[in-house]
């Protein structure tokens, strides 16, 4: 069986070509996000083939060495057990696993996307006194809109953020259930309707960078793709003031017009935003005379906590959460997480493991 | 005009003639090309009159074996269509990156990508898996039968009632647009509102009430029907694989039923578990498709597993390295398996203590994974290594697996998923398993057992051309996919505006091109192992010098399979029996007790078929006519006391006697 042997060498002459030109940008990002998850990639895959490189040569070297015409070779058929070789077979893949588990809590706390950046890289922690640019993202059918309450302005299909400079992203989606993504930037996010989902990340270089939905949803799912452009603060003063020269006005009525699915949408900018549009898109009730999610919820509580009050101690406990409600939850801006996800929530006592965690997290905001 | 429209409602629901796909010129050539080789086939089988004999010795039986091989078939067949599927794909993806559109639209193209999964795993992987479990397990324990023949035959017709449906979609209306676990919101009713999510529902649930069966079939035969002296630390890994593939498929696929019904509700009357609003929950959906959907993934592995366990034990002239711990690696598996369903939606906003636990599960299943990895690679050491086809599978299997199994580690690692989820790099990984894994698996296994169903071998040369073709093919085909991954791309897009990625599309082709020779050559070596089956005929029952019970019985294997019940006292039974000098009995033969064919199965998988059509096009009548005629034909059969019958000694003599010669030399097969 020699031809076995020629195998590596055989995909990666097929592959060696392809190589040159190609623009990994996962693997060279602009933003330290995404720059941090590439490192982990790197530093994950060496630490498995410290382990999957001796495997494929020793079966290889097996293959050629134990083959039948190879006389030579120790033919044992009664070798079948080995103490030592059995802690070593199962030794040495849990050694793996115990590096590459501690590797994964570690990384994975510190890039939980939902958690405020402590640095603009390796080297600059975030100024104490700089804001975050606070961008609001609704996925449409099929194109994407950007929200940014600090400005005012709005835009479709074109996002941009001054150069170090954290965003905090706060997305939902209008209907189908999108995956906001910009891999130069920072890992995805899924977009879903009537919840909320966040993202921290920051940009380091100047550029522009490709944008677009990773999660498929139909017909126009191709073209919902969308330019990120890193800028200077200058450029990026210019790009607002742009914007707000557009003398579009996103009302309410006109993000009805916009949310009808469309394709290949160009980009568009709006001088100014209904202030609560961003709350009344995550609720549901866009439309003039729609109630709430947030709304119905808290009657729902109210209809429960009378319950209560006729002894039933599950209802007792439900009681408790029309508090919890009133207390955190009914503030404009915060999240219409169903009454399901709440009670679980609260039952879990931790607001950021439920049965629908992306709907639940925004309390903690 | 009115009162026609209405009349028409009433007798053909929503189909129409406008349901026939008349404008798009790809599905006419398609249903031309398989009404005319249909067509020929049909009319072969009316000429040399084979239809009374296809009917009585194949579709009515319950024997498991030929059961097992009409799985395999139906396998096959259906791996033609993901195979073009999958072409249609590239091709398209390599036309459309180089600057053009492509020559799908999108409606058709995300048909195709959706019914390349659907029927890669339901139709392909699955019917593959059970095939090979039901040929080999009873044989490997040494029993007669499965536990419930009947069951069995019910079960099959049942898979291809779910295929069947699958294919109509392709001529009559439209399948699934919605990827091949259909999330909500996008499959519900309002984003999908025609019959392609409902075709997936309906063939998806029937097929699914065989696989369910099936399993309770396999395990019940397991735990009740191995021959004496063949105790659970006994039985060889394949089937140790069998039962535990089968435990999961009754603890999972009822899960499976559930959420599928659950959308149902949505679609069909208006329910609330998975839309955006009125208190419904997307996610839900999510968690509850892949609660079922990730121990789906090694029920198809694990037998795949058993298989490699087999072949480097026989090929390499040893003992199974580690016995007892495959047996607990496999075990392991089995409930880790249940443990990681959130790593495939760290996305979804889940906090980082929720990703962490799913992550390291995850990667505490590659633990038991590699160990199962060193012992075959401990069962070569010191063996004297035959490189039959099978034995080159399973060697191709061990230097593909272990790259598909790394990222997938790497996909479990939450950060790095961030960035990796839903791309290609994400698409490349699972084929990595899925095709390095179980299919090089069940073609590892499908060659092995061969001459055991048939009684001639598998022309080696083009197995070798086949194994090469595949294995070039899978990393041609799908290392540019990986890139591709890193550099950004997402799954299921159609068109792109960079070009500079057409010359890996490209790659990705060619490699699929070559996948689609070894598939021809992998068909090729059964059609001119039958030509020359006179000199690759098998009159030894045991042609590889195998270990297990299967090779103790004459190829084919007697419908009885075994005369006598055997007495195991070893692992590796047949193994034993041969170095201890065992010979056959030769008389003393007693009459054997049997299960009677029944047409039954057929009957009810076809009325399911019905049902299932009538529900999709909402014709009421017809839904409620054939749910009534399915009740009553159920009911019926239980009636049916005609069900066994005896082999007479004489004929297992008779029998036994051929068999005698044979291994004598005495007669030409």
């Amino acid at each position: 069986m020699p031809r076995v042997k020629a195998l590596p060498l055989v995909s990666l002459l097929a592959i060696s070509p392809l190589l040159s030109g190609c623009q990994w940008v996962v693997m060279a990002p602009a933003g330290d996000i995404a720059t941090q998850q590439k490192d982990l990639i790197l530093v994950s895959t060496g630490l498995m083939l410290l382990i999957i490189l001796p495997v494929m040569a020793l079966t290889l070297l097996f293959a050629w060495k134990y083959r039948q015409s190879n006389r030579s070779a120790t033919y044992d058929p009664d070798f079948h057990h080995s103490t030592k070789l059995e802690f070593a077979i199962w030794g040495a893949p849990i050694a793996i696993i115990l590096v590459l588990g501690t590797v994964t809590w570690i990384a994975t706390h510190r890039l939980d996307p939902y958690r405020p950046l402590e640095r603009l890289d390796a080297n600059r922690p975030v100024p104490e006194d700089m804001e975050p640019l606070r961008v609001q993202v609704v996925s449409l059918d099929w194109k994407w809109m950007f929200i940014y309450p600090q400005y005012g302005i709005a835009t479709i299909n074109e996002l941009a953020a001054p150069v170090d400079r954290p965003i905090s992203f706060t997305i939902t989606s209008s209907n189908l259930m999108n995956s906001f993504y910009v891999p130069a930037l920072a890992g995805q996010i899924y977009a879903m309707a009537g919840m909320q989902t966040k993202l921290h990340a920051v940009i380091n270089k100047e550029g522009v960078f490709d944008g677009f939905s990773a999660n498929y949803t139909g017909h126009g799912f191709s073209h919902m793709r969308f330019k990120f452009h890193g800028l200077s603060d200058n450029d990026f003063g210019a790009w607002v003031a742009n914007a707000r020269a557009s003398g579009n006005a996103l009302t309410r009525a006109a993000y009805l017009d916009i949310a009808r699915p469309s394709e290949a949408e160009p980009v568009r900018y709006f001088k100014s935003v209904d202030g609560d549009l961003f709350y009344r898109i995550v609720n549901m009730c866009v439309p003039e005379g729609k109630e709430c999610m947030m709304d119905i919820m808290h009657k729902d509580a109210n209809r429960i906590s009378g319950l209560g009050r006729m002894g039933n101690p599950a209802a007792l406990a439900l009681a408790r959460l029309e508090k919890a409600l009133a207390d955190n939850l009914c503030t404009p801006g915060s999240e219409p997480a169903t009454a399901l996800a709440v009670v679980a929530d609260l039952a879990a006592g931790n607001r950021r493991m439920s049965a629908a965690p992306a709907a639940t997290r925004i309390f903690s905001e | 005009m009115n009162f026609d429209s209405d009349l028409q409602q009433l007798v053909f629901g929503r189909l129409t003639l406008e349901a026939i796909p008349l404008h798009e010129p790809i599905i006419i050539w398609t249903f031309a090309a398989v009404a005319v080789l249909g067509g020929a086939v049909l009319a072969a089988i009316t000429r040399y009159r084979l239809w009374g004999y296809l009917w009585n010795e194949w579709f009515t039986s319950v024997d498991h074996k030929k059961i097992g091989i009409m799985y395999i078939i139906l396998a096959l067949v259906m791996f033609l269509r993901g195979l073009a599927d999958a072409i249609m794909l590239r091709l398209h993806q390599a036309m459309a990156s180089g600057g053009g559109e492509g020559y799908l639209n999108a409606h058709h193209y995300d048909q195709i990508f959706t019914a390349h999964g659907v029927i890669m795993i339901f139709f392909v992987a699955m019917p593959l898996v059970t095939g090979l479990m039901n040929y080999v397990m009873p044989l490997q324990i040494g029993a007669r039968d499965v536990a419930f023949p009947f069951l069995n035959n019910f079960s099959f017709w049942m898979t291809t009632s779910g295929a069947v449906l699958v294919m109509a979609s392709l001529f009559v209306g439209e399948f699934a647009q919605t990827g091949w676990l259909a999330y909500p919101p996008l499959s519900g009713i309002e984003a999908s509102p025609w019959v392609g999510v409902d075709y997936y529902l309906w063939s998806l649930q029937i097929a699914g009430v065989g696989t369910t069966l099936s399993g309770i079939n396999l395990i019940v035969t397991i735990v009740k029907m191995r021959c004496p002296g063949m105790k659970y630390m006994r039985m060889p890994v394949f089937t140790w694989t069998t039962l535990c593939t089968n435990i999961l498929i009754v603890a999972t696929f009822p899960i499976l039923t559930a959420v599928l019904a659950l959308l149902t509700l949505d679609r069909y009357v208006g329910t609330h578990f998975f839309t955006n609003d009125m208190g419904g929950s997307p996610m839900m959906y999510v968690n509850l498709i892949w609660i079922w959907g990730h121990p789906e993934v090694y029920i198809l592995v694990l037998p795949a597993f058993g298989v490699y366990s087999e072949v480097v034990a026989t090929y390499c002239g040893k003992r199974l390295f580690g016995y007892t711990s495959m047996v607990y690696a496999t075990a392991a598996i089995m409930i880790l398996s249940y443990l990681v369903w959130l790593h495939h939606f760290f996305t979804m906003g889940s906090g980082a203590s929720v990703n962490t636990f799913f992550g390291i599960t995850t990667m505490i299943i590659s633990i038991p994974t590699g160990a199962k990895i060193f012992n075959w690679l401990f069962t070569m050491y010191k063996g004297r290594i035959r490189f039959e086809v099978p034995m080159m599978w399973t060697v191709g299997f061990m230097l593909t697996f272990v790259v598909g199994g790394m990222t997938g580690v790497l996909l479990a690692v939450p950060p790095a998923d961030f960035v990796l989820h839903n791309s290609l790099f994400l698409v490349a990984h699972f084929h990595n398993t899925i095709i390095g894994g179980v299919v090089f698996g069940m073609f590892a296994g499908i060659v092995y057992w061969f001459p055991k169903a048939f009684g001639f071998r598998a022309d080696p040369f083009w197995g070798k051309v086949s194994f090469w073709c595949w294995l070039v093919g899978f990393w041609v085909a799908f290392m540019p996919v990986y890139i591709l991954g890193l550099m950004g791309v997402t799954r299921r897009i159609s068109q792109f505006e960079d070009t500079s990625l057409h010359i890996l599309f490209v790659a990705a082709a060619v490699g699929v091109s070559l996948i689609f020779i070894g598939t021809l050559a992998f068909v090729a070596q059964f059609a001119v192992g039958f030509l020359r089956r006179k000199a690759y005929a098998d009159t030894t029952g045991d042609p590889w010098n195998g270990r297990t019970l299967e090779w103790a019985v004459s190829s084919p294997p007697p419908a009885y399979n075994f005369a006598f019940t055997l007495v195991v006292h070893g692992i590796d039974a047949w193994w034993d029996m041969k170095s201890r000098g065992y010979t056959r009995p030769l008389a003393g033969f007693r009459p054997v007790h049997m299960p009677k064919n029944t047409g039954m199965g057929v009957v009810l998988a076809g009325l399911s078929l019905v049902l299932g059509f009538a529900l999709i096009w909402h014709i009421w009548w017809l839904a409620a006519v054939s749910l009534a005629t399915l009740i009553a034909a159920a009911i019926a059969h239980t009636f049916n006391y005609s069900r066994d019958y005896y082999i007479p000694a004489s004929e297992v003599a008779a029998t036994e006697e051929t068999r005698t010669r044979l291994l004598a030399g005495k007669v030409a097969s």
